[in-house]
């Protein structure tokens, strides 16, 4: 069975899959159907949806178009993700892959660094460092990708450790690969699909915690995110309540889009697990 | 201020004065040597509204946004300081919505006819909340002795005096070096603070234990202070006024978040927003609610004053083509309608509406992009990038630099928001890290007091984010804020601030933004709260609660 019938055999991920594309859709086309800055106030503000021609999602307190925002807004969002994802998992692999090959004081070494980061809750951290930093895209990207690296580290290093006795790996060694060798070109490959399905879901969990930085007013004040976009309409929630309400969906559908494909890739990448699941 | 008042300037309603069963001290003295200026309260005006009859009783339950560091005014200058302690403390005069001088501690004042000397005549049976006599001692060392080594603001005021004295128990006479035209407005109760000697004087003022239970002459004591919930003011018995005050005490509520603070007008545990405490677009909401007032009034004397300082001292806006630019390219009205629900007034220039002598010939930098683009190609532009530091004060603020900033895109500013937190925003000013920052101040009545320290080149020294902080230096500017502070009598200085005015016109040292506009929201049925130019500040002493 090929990996795509797999996936496409979990009707969830597929449906998930169908979202993500929409929601990559809005961000890459978002300059060309709104060509204009997504700051620019274009009409009267609080007008709700469909109210007038042209603003399908209405305006907000300063008539500002909210179908713009929300499109650019995808942009910043997925960019954030992927972007942060991938910084994290820079710093998670190798540090793993190092801890769970080497064992000893290395693996001590590195894990107590790694649940020194692991005590202190995400959230906290991640606003403290923002805060610290100012906040800017750079620096909120940093701030995820520090406090979502340690479950990549942990994950890595536990397949490191099941995988480096195999006789595969001994045999590498007995014709005489280096450790460095045996590492990227041995056992990496065999850990990537959790660490695929584990990276799918911490895009999702970025783009919640750039929403919830947003959302305290730590957000990029020169981005248009949907974070942003909530946490500026929290306070008008009375008189307008769909300027918090349509950010706050397109944030649900997306993270809920990313978790559903992060299962069908699982399924996809270990079909023996999958068959017993099912 | 040293004329007579013409009879129709007390025909207008200063507050609503008129409540006040007696009305204190109505000797009024024209011509000769020494004119005393008093205020005639508004005699036909009080007709008007005292049929109803002011009822004893009541505690009024307020909010206090944020909570104040201290209660000792005068130690401390910031806002809720003043707001709250106002009705502890007195000063000596207090001030018309119209900014005109009336009696407080002194019941009445002579001014000699050259400006230089000022006589006050005190209340005779004034006690501190301790129960002893208040006194012209006490006045000296106030202004004299705790004001000069605690309050920058009274320094500055105390920088024009020769000699304090009191040459009997009731009368104290301030000497100036020279004329100074707005010596009279710097008597209100946050300025120069009457502070008891007794407790105060050969100690350290700061350190010292009477701060955690202030001592004053108002018309509340201090009752008790549970920190981030509620501070407790109740009725001073033995108060000057006979009758007065009418509340049987004050409770601040302390309530941090911005939505629970409409919350707690809307069911009920508060009856009194005072201005700053709601967000501006909850301002409609509250406002129709059953049994609701606003009033604009009760902040004429701090005027506050929001501006964009843009630093003259590098980059483009060193440029005076540029900061035209920026002028011409912020879309103002929209800031005050859409942003500022409309409250508030878009100023013409430097000096504000409520400001004396202001200049109502200058030609106005109304909305007009094509003008900016035209202004930034002239003088070569070259899409150098700058900064923007927004007001960390909350919501509004924040949107607004989003707006200006969107406004300054338009016309081709290149333009980058940097996000800070209060201590981020205090710190880059004082040290002058930034290009455009939003900011605003207190015009305190009078130029000499509120605005030429904004753009005298004598006061650019870093370290302070409330001084020239924009960095302009202009001579003749220098030369005409600094003979206009000195110059006698108020024509002389009205031609003076004119000229100064047009210079300021054309150069834009900094942007002004708005004359912003901050409602109080109350119950209808308290009576006579803001009655003077500091509002709610003081406002207490008069109120009352109909049944």
């Amino acid at each position: 069975m090929s990996f795509f019938a797999r996936f496409a055999r979990n009707r969830g991920a597929l449906f998930g899959l169908i979202i993500l594309w929409v929601i990559i859709g809005m961000a890459i086309l978002a300059p060309i159907v709104f060509p204009e800055s997504p700051w620019r106030m274009v009409q009267r503000p609080f007008l709700p949806p469909f109210a007038v021609d042209g603003m399908w999602l209405g305006t907000d307190t300063m008539g500002r178009n909210v179908a713009a925002g929300l499109m650019h807004g995808a942009w910043v969002s997925l960019l954030i993700g992927l972007i942060s994802t991938s910084v994290a998992l820079l710093i998670g692999v190798p540090l793993g892959a190092i801890a769970g090959y080497y064992g000893g004081w290395l693996d001590d070494a590195l894990m107590r660094f790694t649940e020194f980061f692991q005590t202190i809750p995400n959230f906290a951290l991640a606003i403290v460092l923002v805060a610290v930093m100012q906040p800017s895209v750079t620096s909120i990207v940093l701030a995820i990708a520090l406090v979502s690296w340690p479950p990549v580290a942990r994950l890595v290093r536990a397949e490191f450790m099941s995988l480096r006795h195999r006789e595969y790996v001994e045999a590498a060694r007995l014709i005489g690969q280096t450790n460095t060798q045996i590492i990227l070109r041995q056992i990496l490959p065999n850990t990537l699909s959790p660490i695929i399905v584990l990276a799918s879901l911490m895009v999702a969990t970025a783009i919640l915690l750039e929403s919830s930085l947003s959302f305290l007013g730590l957000g990029d004040p020169n981005a248009m995110s949907w974070g942003y976009m909530i946490g500026a309409a929290r306070t008008v929630i009375r008189q307008a309540w769909w300027l918090s309400f349509i950010p706050g969906v397109a944030i649900l559908l997306t993270v809920l889009a990313l978790n559903l494909v992060g299962e069908g890739l699982d399924d996809a990448l270990n079909p023996k697990l999958a068959r017993e699941r099912h | 201020m040293n004329e007579p008042l013409p009879p129709s300037r007390s025909e207008l309603p200063c507050g609503n004065e008129t409540a006040l069963p007696t009305a204190p001290g109505l000797r009024k003295l024209f011509g000769g040597l020494g004119l005393t200026i008093l205020t005639a309260l508004p005699i036909s005006a009080l007709a008007e509204e005292t049929q109803e009859q002011p009822r004893r009783g009541g505690v009024i339950d307020t909010i206090i946004q944020p909570e104040p560091p201290g209660l000792v005014l005068g130690m401390i200058q910031n806002a809720p300081t003043r707001t709250v302690a106002g009705n502890i403390y007195e000063g000596l005069l207090r001030y018309t919505t119209d900014l005109e001088p009336i009696p407080q501690l002194a019941e009445s004042w002579d001014v000699s006819e050259d400006g230089k000397v000022y006589t006050f005549h005190l209340r005779e049976n004034v006690l501190w909340h301790d129960g002893e006599p208040f006194t012209a001692a006490d006045a000296v060392f106030s202004a004299d002795v705790f004001h000069r080594e605690l309050n920058p603001s009274a320094r500055a005021v105390l920088e024009h005096v020769e000699s304090i004295e009191a040459p009997d128990d009731h009368t104290v006479v301030f000497t100036l070096k020279q004329p100074f035209g707005p010596f009279l407005l710097s008597f209100e109760a946050g300025t120069f603070t009457m502070v008891p000697k007794h407790i105060y004087e050969g100690t350290d003022f700061r350190n010292n234990d009477a701060n955690n239970h202030p001592i004053g002459t108002g018309p509340f004591k201090f009752d008790s202070w549970d920190r981030g919930t509620v501070i407790k003011l109740t009725r001073n018995e033995d108060y000057y006024e006979e009758d007065l005050p009418y509340l049987d005490g004050v409770n601040w509520h302390i309530i941090p978040d911005g939505a629970s603070r409409a919350v707690a007008y809307e069911n009920g545990t508060v009856d009194v927003l005072p201005y700053g405490t709601v967000e501006n677009f909850d301002v409609p909401r509250l406002s129709e609610l059953d049994n609701t007032c606003s009033t604009e009034q009760g902040h004429e004397y701090f005027s506050p004053f929001a501006m964009l300082w843009m630093n003259n001292r590098h980059g483009p806006m060193t440029d005076k083509r540029f900061r035209q630019a920026v002028m011409y390219a912020m879309d103002r009205e929209f800031a005050r309608d859409v942003l500022w629900n409309g409250m508030g007034q878009v100023p013409l220039g430097a000096f504000g509406s409520n400001a004396r002598f202001q200049n109502e010939d200058l030609t106005p930098y109304d909305y007009d992009p094509d003008r900016a683009r035209e202004l930034l190609d002239e003088m070569g532009y070259d899409g150098t990038e700058v900064t923007l530091l927004p007001v960390p004060y909350g919501e509004t603020w924040t949107r607004w630099a989003e707006a200006v900033q969107q406004n300054l895109k338009e016309v081709g500013i290149n333009v980058r928001t940097v996000a800070t937190d209060v201590g981020g925003w205090n710190q880059r000013l004082a040290e002058r890290d930034y290009d455009l920052a939003f900011t605003y101040l207190y015009q305190y009545g009078d130029p000499a007091l509120g605005i030429s320290r904004s753009y005298l080149s004598t006061n650019t020294a870093a370290g302070s984010p409330w001084n020239n902080v924009e960095g302009y230096a202009n001579p003749k500017v220098d030369e005409l804020f600094n003979a206009a502070a000195t110059a006698h009598p108020d024509s002389e200085r009205e031609a003076l601030y004119h000229e100064v005015q047009e210079i300021l016109q054309e150069d834009v040292p900094l942007g002004w933004l708005l004359e912003l506009g901050f409602p109080t929201i109350y119950r209808c049925n308290v009576k006579n709260l803001v009655n003077s130019a500091v509002g709610v500040n003081e406002g207490f002493r008069d109120a009352w609660i109909d049944e």
